[in-house]
Formats: structure tokens, C-alpha cells, sequence
């Protein structure tokens, strides 16, 4: 909805009107609500990683730093920067230093402090996709030109097999 | 339709007020984000390892005494009215509904809902267990949420790191995975002005802000989301005492903003209080925006017993139920936005007679 003021910008300050008999409500934009001194304080956080994630790729810079790949799930430090997701648990592996020092910075901390777990002994739950996550893992290897990675997961499903 | 008979309570117990200071805080919820070992994380999982998360989750679920006689919902199967439903009433995210999603929905994504806690599925993260209730009541939902993780987290594995604790797709979520958020109505620190103080302080407390529907959305009708920023290198008990902390110190400012309201501009407060009550009393159309924003003046003005004879728990089911899927569900058909609008009017019209507010 655009500013009922200027007509121009996005308004983005809902106000209400009282008068003397009335009440309206008005849309305002950031600086017409500035200039009949309403304060805009109330306004969305910025998304907390994207200054994190840019001093990241300061600090790592560098042809090297991007070429490192998550051997499990094939995601590049690049995308992890540009999308602020890791693709799977392996990945905290794969760029484990870089993250160590981002986690500190997002958190004040790397060294979890909570419930310590141990996950349950493979008996207790079914895992009768073996097969078929290490062909995931082949088409993906192929799909991102890891030659090597996808040899070594079609031995593992001959092997299987 | 999805019936929401089927959930327990309808899904929407935490609204019926019984909480702490519940006029105030309209509800508390904590969420941990968990991952089953051996997939990628849902973004980068394919269809296929979704769907076996699922069922993986789903075989597990009748070992879990916390989540005992509940429902599952295929979320994926949903059209987006329905989808749009479950996200009014607070028991999904907008990336669970796929409402923001490019792609749509995501397959496998669902939703378990017992009366003590739920979890989503197929989420940012596979699993994301969470308990809602009433008012504040944050060690209530903390200990119902961690005994889901204990009980699911001996039948599922959960991506666990000895340093960095339980693994995420987003670090900001890495170590605990704990969220603990409170739904707060803080119109008193609003109209003296005091709010922009109260969330600066917030924020160098380590704790956060966000509007009604949680991550990147609008501050409406005075109610903000207030939740634990870091999750990491301090333990699930201390994040959440923490939390509760700050909380009750907000609480404590909005008690007083309001107490100064009343004594400097007792007359035009209440002026504009029962303006909005006779807004929502008589008015045959309303916008969304405008019914949250006398909702709250309502509920401003009940709080300071201005208005008696309406209760919490009317209020808040009229926040609610007043949203759009919420009325295209109760009318049966898909509206437009002025016959949602007229719809609105006519519900809140409905909802204050039945229960009319009388002055105090």
C-alpha cells in the first residue's frame, strides 16, 4: 500500500487519527511519519546471518575456500553462503573451521552446552534405505562432476548388492 | 476440507486464556529443531528421503508416551486454504505450509498433533518438536517439549555433534535448537512510546522480536513474538529461564505503562478504548488490519477493566477466528477479500453480542 501522504513510497507506518468525532486510520511511509515526528523505531530485525555470512567470505576469501564441497550431500561453501543453509550434518564436518568461528559469532560460543545424546543402537530403528540413499548420493556425486566420490559410492553399492 | 474436529482440541487449547498473566500474554511456545542422521537436511533432501523420514517418524511416533493419541496430517496433500488454515492457528510455519515457498509445499511435509506438544515434519529441519500453551508459562512447555525429544530421540536418531551439539541446516539454530517464544500484547509501552527502549533493551539482553506469525512478519495490532536469539553454549534450562526472565520484566514495564496511561489520560484513553469497542460492536465491514488493531484496543481495555463481562479467552479466539482461511473454512467456500472483509464484521459483530461488554 503506498504512502497516503506522498503517494509515492511504500507506507509502512500505520497510524491512528483521533479527532473530535472521528477516527481514521492513516498509512505512512518511513519519512513522512518521521516528519510529523512519529517514531519508526518498531521496525523488523535484519535477517541475523546475512552480516555473519559476509564476514565470512572475507575471512575465508579466496578460490580455495570455495571449491570446498560437503562429500556427502555435494553443497559448496558458496551456496552455504548464499542461501545461509548447510545441506546436511556432514557439512558441519566439511567446514568445520569456518563455521566454528561463524557459530562464535552468531552465538557468542561454539561448544554446545546443553543435553548431551547418544543416538540409539541401529536395532531399535529401521534402516532399510541404505541402498537407496547411497544411490542419491551416486546421482548427486555424477550430477556435480565428482567422479572420483561417485566411483567410490558404486563400489559401495556393488558391494552391497 | 481438513477437519479440524480431528485434532485434539481443535488444535487451538493454548487459546483458552488458563495461563499466567494470560490478558498479557497470549501464549508460549518452545520449539527444538532436530535431524535424522543419515539424510540430507529437507532443503537439499530429494522427495524420495523426505517420504522415508516421514515414514521413519511415523513408525517411531506410537513409542512416544508424550505424543500419545494423536494425529498425524499430511500437509503435502493440502490445498493452500487448508494449509493457510493450520498457519492461523499457529500450528505450522509458513515454510511447513510451503505458503512462502517458490516450489509450493514441500512432499512429506506434516504435522503430528497430540494435546501435549506436536511435531513438524519435513520442516527447515526434519523435525521440529514443539509445545504450545497458554499465557506464560515457559517451564511448563519446556518440560513437555524435552520429553518428546527424550522419548522420539531414543527411537529416531538425531543429528548429534560432540562440540556443536544438535546439527541444524541454519547455524543460527546449531546446539540446542531451542526457541522459546512468547506471544505478548504490549499496546501500554506502545502509546507512551516506551517500546522502541524495551526492544533496543531486548536485544542486547540476546533475545528478539518478531510480529504475530514469527519469523519476518508485521508487528499487528501491538502483539509481538519475544524469543531467544542464540541457541548455543548455554543449556536448554538457562535459555529459557533466561527468557522467562526478560519476560517478566517486559510484563512488569507494561503494568506500569498502562498504570500511567490511566492516571495521565484517563479520560481520552478510554474515549479511544471504547471507540474501537464500538468499531468492532457495529462496523459491517472490516479489514484484517483494522479488526487486529481494535482487537487490541479491546483488549487494552479489558486488561484495565474498563470494559467487564468480555473474556480472554473471547478475545482471543476472535483474533483467531477472524483471520481468512478461518472464515472461508466456517463459511464453506473460498472469499474475496470484501466478502472476507463483510464476513470479519459479521463474526466479531456476533462474538461481542453474545458476550457483550459492559462498563465498568
Amino acid at each position: 500500500m503506498l504512502c497516503d501522504e506522498c503517494k509515492e513510497r511504500e507506507g509502512v507506518v500505520s497510524v491512528t487519527k483521533m479527532q473530535k468525532d472521528s477516527m481514521t486510520l492513516e498509512n505512512l511511509c518511513e519519512k513522512c511519519a518521521a516528519a510529523r515526528g512519529i517514531e519508526t523505531t518498531v521496525t523488523m530485525p535484519k535477517h541475523p546471518l546475512s552480516d555473519f555470512l559476509s564476514g565470512v567470505q572475507q575471512q575465508l576469501g579466496g578460490q580455495q575456500a570455495d571449491a570446498a564441497r560437503c562429500t556427502f550431500c555435494s553443497t559448496t561453501l558458496r551456496e552455504f553462503r548464499n542461501s545461509g543453509r548447510l545441506g546436511c550434518m556432514h557439512c558441519y564436518g566439511t567446514f568445520e573451521q569456518s563455521l566454528r568461528e561463524l557459530l562464535r559469532k552468531i552465538h557468542g560460543n561454539s561448544r554446545h552446552a546443553g543435553r548431551r545424546y547418544e543416538p540409539p543402537a541401529p536395532a531399535l530403528f529401521e534402516r532399510s534405505s541404505t541402498l537407496g540413499e547411497l544411490r542419491e548420493r551416486l546421482r548427486r556425486a555424477v550430477e556435480t562432476e565428482q567422479f572420483e566420490q561417485a566411483a567410490s559410492i558404486r563400489d559401495q553399492i556393488k558391494g552391497l548388492e | 476440507m481438513v477437519d479440524l474436529s480431528l485434532l485434539p482440541d481443535g488444535g487451538a487449547s493454548w487459546l483458552d486464556a488458563s495461563g499466567d498473566h494470560a490478558d498479557i500474554v497470549l501464549s508460549t511456545r518452545i520449539r527444538l529443531a532436530r535431524n535424522v542422521e543419515g539424510y540430507a537436511f529437507t532443503g537439499r533432501a530429494r522427495d524420495g528421503e523426505r517420504l522415508r523420514i516421514l515414514t521413519q517418524v511415523r513408525e517411531a511416533l506410537p513409542h512416544v508416551p508424550a505424543l500419545a493419541n494423536g494425529v498425524l496430517l499430511r500437509v503435502d496433500e493440502m490445498g493452500p486454504t487448508d494449509r493457510l488454515l493450520l498457519h492461523e492457528r499457529h500450528l505450522v510455519s509458513k515454510e511447513l505450509a510451503g505458503l512462502d515457498l517458490p516450489q509450493g509445499v514441500r512432499s512429506g511435509a506434516a504435522l503430528y498433533l497430540s494435546e501435549s506438544a506436536g511435531v513438524m515434519i519435513n520442516e527447515e529441519d526434519h523435525l521440529r518438536l514443539q509445545a504450545l500453551r497458554s499465557g506464560f508459562s515457559v517451564s511448563e512447555a519446556l518440560a513437555a517439549v524435552m520429553r518428546v525429544d527424550r522419548e522420539l530421540g531414543s527411537r529416531v536418531p538425531f543429528s548429534f555433534h560432540d562440540e556443536f551439539g544438535f546439527l541444524t541446516a541454519c547455524p543460527t539454530n546449531t546446539g540446542t535448537g531451542l526457541r522459546a517464544s512468547v506471544l505478548i500484547h504490549l499496546p501500554g509501552l506502545v502509546l507512551t512510546k516506551e517500546i522502541g527502549k524495551v526492544l533496543a533493551g531486548l536485544q542486547a539482553m540476546g533475545l528478539t522480536y518478531r510480529g504475530l506469525y514469527g519469523e519476518g512478519s508485521e508487528v499487528v495490532g501491538n502483539f509481538f513474538q519475544i524469543s531467544n536469539q542464540t541457541t548455543l553454549g548455554r543449556s536448554e534450562d538457562e535459555l529459557a529461564e533466561h527468557l522467562a526472565r526478560v519476560v517478566r520484566t517486559v510484563i512488569e514495564r507494561e503494568e506500569e505503562a498502562r498504570r500511567v496511561l490511566l492516571r495521565d489520560a484517563g479520560y481520552i484513553i478510554e474515549d479511544k478504548l471504547w471507540r474501537a469497542y464500538g468499531t468492532l460492536r457495529y462496523a459491517r465491514s472490516l479489514s484484517f488490519d483494522e479488526a487486529m488493531n481494535f482487537l487490541s484496543g479491546v483488549r487494552l481495555a479489558v486488561g484495565l477493566k474498563l470494559i467487564i463481562g468480555l473474556s480472554v479467552y473471547t478475545l482471543n479466539k476472535l483474533l483467531i477466528f477472524s483471520q481468512s482461511a478461518h472464515l472461508a473454512y466456517a463459511e464453506g467456500r473460498a472469499l474475496t477479500e470484501s466478502e472476507a472483509n463483510l464476513a470479519r464484521a459479521r463474526y466479531v459483530r456476533q462474538a461481542l453480542i453474545s458476550e457483550a461488554g459492559s462498563q465498568a
